[in-house]
């Protein structure tokens, strides 16, 4: 079966999860036997990628990925100068999100005039317009996969109303909708009235590339915070973008609550966003500065390591269509605290959930399992057996089995 | 040609569930099983008049009707104190009506632990005080002194039917579990290995889990399960040993399975019918205890009527279930000493409500994964929270046992 995958980014020129998503996605479906062209909007090597043609959309440097990410729905009109020069066709030096949307829609509208795929399945909001215009100029059908609604980015605040109306049209003429959890499916329904029956769940899966590594943590490089856990300290840590959405400042006033009743905690704040400083700020003001670590972005390896060094990770989100770092730090034997609002609370059951704005509750959570090594061990043990119950053979196995019945129908 | 009777005996208990119990509630707080919120998923007040409308009450209604319209019915239950302490606070026209069907002498009681814990496996001495409080409560409620007993969730060894023996009755009920009985018939009654003269009465767990649990299956093959069907089985079962023992928790009528099943009108039709043969009858458990026993049985290991394993491992199963429960018996005599010295027992009736076996149940992480019947019986969102409330309840006690 021959797809048309349209997608916004591809490791490694990705900002976040769903590059990787998309190239796990794409990668299991090789393996089932599609034939896959896959769009990304710039222009790059993708060595790696053997399974599949990937094609770019523009010619536009990669370097410019912050640009034009995935995660910047806020700042769609907002022009961004690119300091290298580019040779080609974006327009002299200016571009913004709309401008390549534009540029990805007519290189879409090219390919379609020469080759006819079975499928196309766009990848949220940023191709919807480029997957409408496949389904409505030349009749293909359309699968639309949410990683993330507009309300989701949002966390609570409208959001753009140019992404919603986006959004909106590709998920109405779509054949069919992905969504990540059910929680996403909900948020499908009821803000954009889709009925729930053309609304599929397809759960992520970690990273094949992420599983295979060889990993190993180097204590000499973390004295300072080997040193706490060998005086009793639990290390609880989370991983993330500062924004709203992630309900960071929840988080912390649980931290300072549960610090009041065991000083012997350490928290880990890993990554970076518009909220810092008012995180940096509020632990101050709570009094817990010192048992709080801001580390800045990191990725890779040392994002692995902080996984390694917790004892306790927690997903505060407020909106949380999938959440795949909670897989990744049970890969790497946390415990897991993940707020119900989470799309993996709904797969992950060895875990304790709580409400997002439930602090008391969060800080409940941490000092029991400080407190209790058999929790702790029970926990550990049953997550091992759980985390990787999903595999990517599964999402893609799901997809075909879609995708036969879109085609079926078309025929018939 | 001999009778063939069925014996019918009924389980009824609610434990006293303990609230979401913050840890920034201990030291400030003494209320454990009082969730103030009505519709919290611990609410005992909410669940206990939920199953009231959906099972105590149409079954009572059943059972009542039917001693008052056939002579020969017959029934035995077993009603935690637990369970009688709520229905006083929440519904005392439900113990009225019980003290009623006792006392028209075709209703027997069977005696057990009055918390429904597993106290025989943590602390002899508690058991012993807990069946006591048992045996007390039903002379004070119904006048009516208990002759037979059974282990909470029916947990029974060869050391349980020597201490069972000890405390003066007459047999005991177990599950008639395959790899005890072997080849042998639960319908018949049998001695107690290592004891005098307890005698035990096996439960026939196929024909009693065909009403219990298979009752709405519509994907086992016998659904949907009628009358006709079921006395079939049951008179070819009575052909080995004469009386059949239908042992399940009161529940099964209206709450495991559903008013919408019919589960009430083949209830009602299965007694009638079954009378309506000649030479069928009911009988409870002490009408059995007077069989001469046909051989002996041993159980070397515990055996209980839940899960597949037949075992403890959905109570003591895990390290999450051993620290609390260990922990909680640790403290047993700090609390009666100081519910002696401060002449206050409130200490101890909050220690024995957390023997209660189902706190232990809501920790189990055996099948947690799956979402099976330990989720949807559990009023914690998790093994994990039960767990940790549990934890913050003992802190408070240890607290108040040090001030």
């Amino acid at each position: 079966m021959k797809i048309l995958m349209l997608g916004w980014e591809l490791p490694p020129h990705n900002s976040g999860g769903l590059g990787v998503a998309c190239l796990n996605l794409s990668r299991a479906l090789a393996k089932d036997g599609c034939d896959i062209d896959f769009v990304v909007p710039y222009e790059a090597e993708h060595e790696n990628i053997k399974f599949m043609r990937v094609l770019s959309a523009s010619h536009i440097d990669p370097l410019f990925r912050f640009g034009i990410g995935a995660y910047d729905s806020d700042k769609v009109e907002e022009v961004f100068v690119p300091d290298i020069h580019i040779p080609g066709a974006i327009s002299k030096d200016q571009v913004s999100i709309r401008q390549i949307q534009k540029t990805y829609c007519d290189f879409v509208e090219e390919y379609l005039m020469d080759y006819k795929p079975d499928i196309v399945h766009a990848h949220d909001w940023l191709t919807f317009e480029a997957g409408v215009l496949a389904k409505k100029n030349f009749g293909i059908p359309l699968i639309a996969h949410v990683h993330a609604t507009e309300f989701d980015r949002a966390g609570g605040n409208g959001g753009n109303p140019l992404v919603h109306e986006i959004e909106r049209e590709g998920l109405m003429l779509a054949d069919k909708i992905f969504a990540v959890s059910e929680s996403t499916k909900r948020i499908i329904h009821e803000k954009y009235d889709i009925p729930y029956d053309k609304i599929d769940v397809v759960y992520n899966s970690l990273d094949e590339d992420f599983l295979r590594s060889v990993y190993t943590l180097n204590k000499d490089d973390y004295k300072y915070i080997e040193s706490l856990k060998s005086r009793g300290y639990t290390v609880v840590s989370t991983v993330g973008r500062f924004t709203v959405q992630k309900g960071l400042t929840h988080f912390l006033h649980a931290a300072a609550k549960a610090l009041r009743k065991n000083p012997k905690l350490i928290f880990i704040f890993a990554g970076d966003g518009e909220e810092k400083n008012e995180l940096v700020n509020l632990s101050a003001e709570l009094g817990i500065s010192r048992n709080v670590i801001f580390t800045g972005f990191i990725r890779g390896k040392k994002l692995r390591d902080v996984y390694e060094l917790s004892d306790i990770f927690v997903m505060s989100s407020i909106s949380e269509p999938f959440g795949l770092t909670a897989l990744e730090a049970a890969h790497h034997g946390d415990v897991l605290i993940l707020t119900k609002q989470s799309g993996v609370s709904e797969v992950i059951r060895s875990s304790f959930r709580y409400d997002f704005w439930d602090d008391n509750k969060l800080a409940n959570e941490i000092l029991a399992i400080a407190d209790s090594t058999n929790l702790k061990e029970t926990l550990i043990e049953s997550i091992q057996n759980e985390y990787r119950k999903i595999s990517w053979a599964d999402v893609a196995e799901k997809c075909i089995k879609v995708y036969n019945e879109i085609d079926k129908h078309k025929r018939v | 040609m001999q009778m063939r009777g069925i014996c019918l005996y009924m389980h009824i208990h609610q434990p006293w569930r303990y609230r979401t119990y913050s840890i920034f509630d201990v030291a400030n707080n003494e209320n454990y099983f009082n969730d103030s919120n009505y519709s919290s998923k611990q609410s005992n007040e909410r669940i206990f008049k939920k199953v009231a409308e959906k099972s105590y009450i149409p079954t009572f209604d059943l059972l009542e009707r039917n001693l008052e319209k056939h002579k020969e019915f017959k029934f035995s239950l077993s009603i935690t104190g637990v369970w009688l302490e709520q229905a006083e606070l929440w519904m005392p026209e439900l113990i009225e009506r019980l003290k009623k069907m006792v006392a028209t002498g075709r209703v027997e009681l069977v005696a057990e632990t009055y918390y429904h814990s597993m106290a025989f496996f943590y602390n002899r001495d508690e058991f012993k005080a807990q069946v006591e409080k048992q045996i007390d409560t039903f002379k004070k409620i119904f006048n009516f002194t208990p002759v037979v007993f059974r282990n909470t969730e029916f947990s029974y060894n060869d050391e349980v039917g020597r201490a069972v023996e000890e405390l003066g009755f007459k047999a005991c009920l177990v599950e008639g579990w395959d790899k005890i009985l072997g080849w042998r018939s639960p319908n018949f009654v049998y001695s107690a290995a290592g004891t005098k003269k307890l005698k035990l009465l096996p439960k026939n767990y196929r024909l009693s889990d065909d009403i219990a649990f298979r009752f709405s299956d519509k994907s086992w093959k016998d659904w949907p399960l009628t009358v006709d069907k079921y006395e079939t089985w049951l008179d070819a079962s009575a052909n080995d040993g004469d009386t059949v023992n239908l042992f399940m928790d009161f529940e099964t009528f209206g709450e495991h399975q559903w008013r919408e099943t019919g589960i009430f009108d083949f209830m009602n039709r299965l007694i009638e019918s079954w009378l309506a043969k000649k030479d069928h009858t009911f009988l409870t458990v002490s009408d059995r205890a007077k069989e001469t026993p046909v051989g002996e049985l041993s159980y070397p290991w515990t055996v209980t009527w839940a899960d597949t394993e037949r075992d403890l491992s959905a109570w003591m199963g895990n390290k999450l279930q051993d620290e609390a429960m260990s922990t909680l018996y640790s403290m047993r005599d700090k609390v009666i000493e100081y519910s002696k010295i401060h002449k206050n027992a409130t200490i101890l009736e909050d220690f024995r409500r957390l023997t209660t076996s189902d706190h232990a149940y809501y920790m189990c992480t055996k099948y947690w994964n799956d979402g099976d019947v330990h989720a949807y019986f559990s009023a914690y969102d998790s093994p994990y929270d039960a767990f940790m409330y549990f934890l913050n309840v003992l802190r408070s006690l240890e607290y108040r046992l040090e001030s």
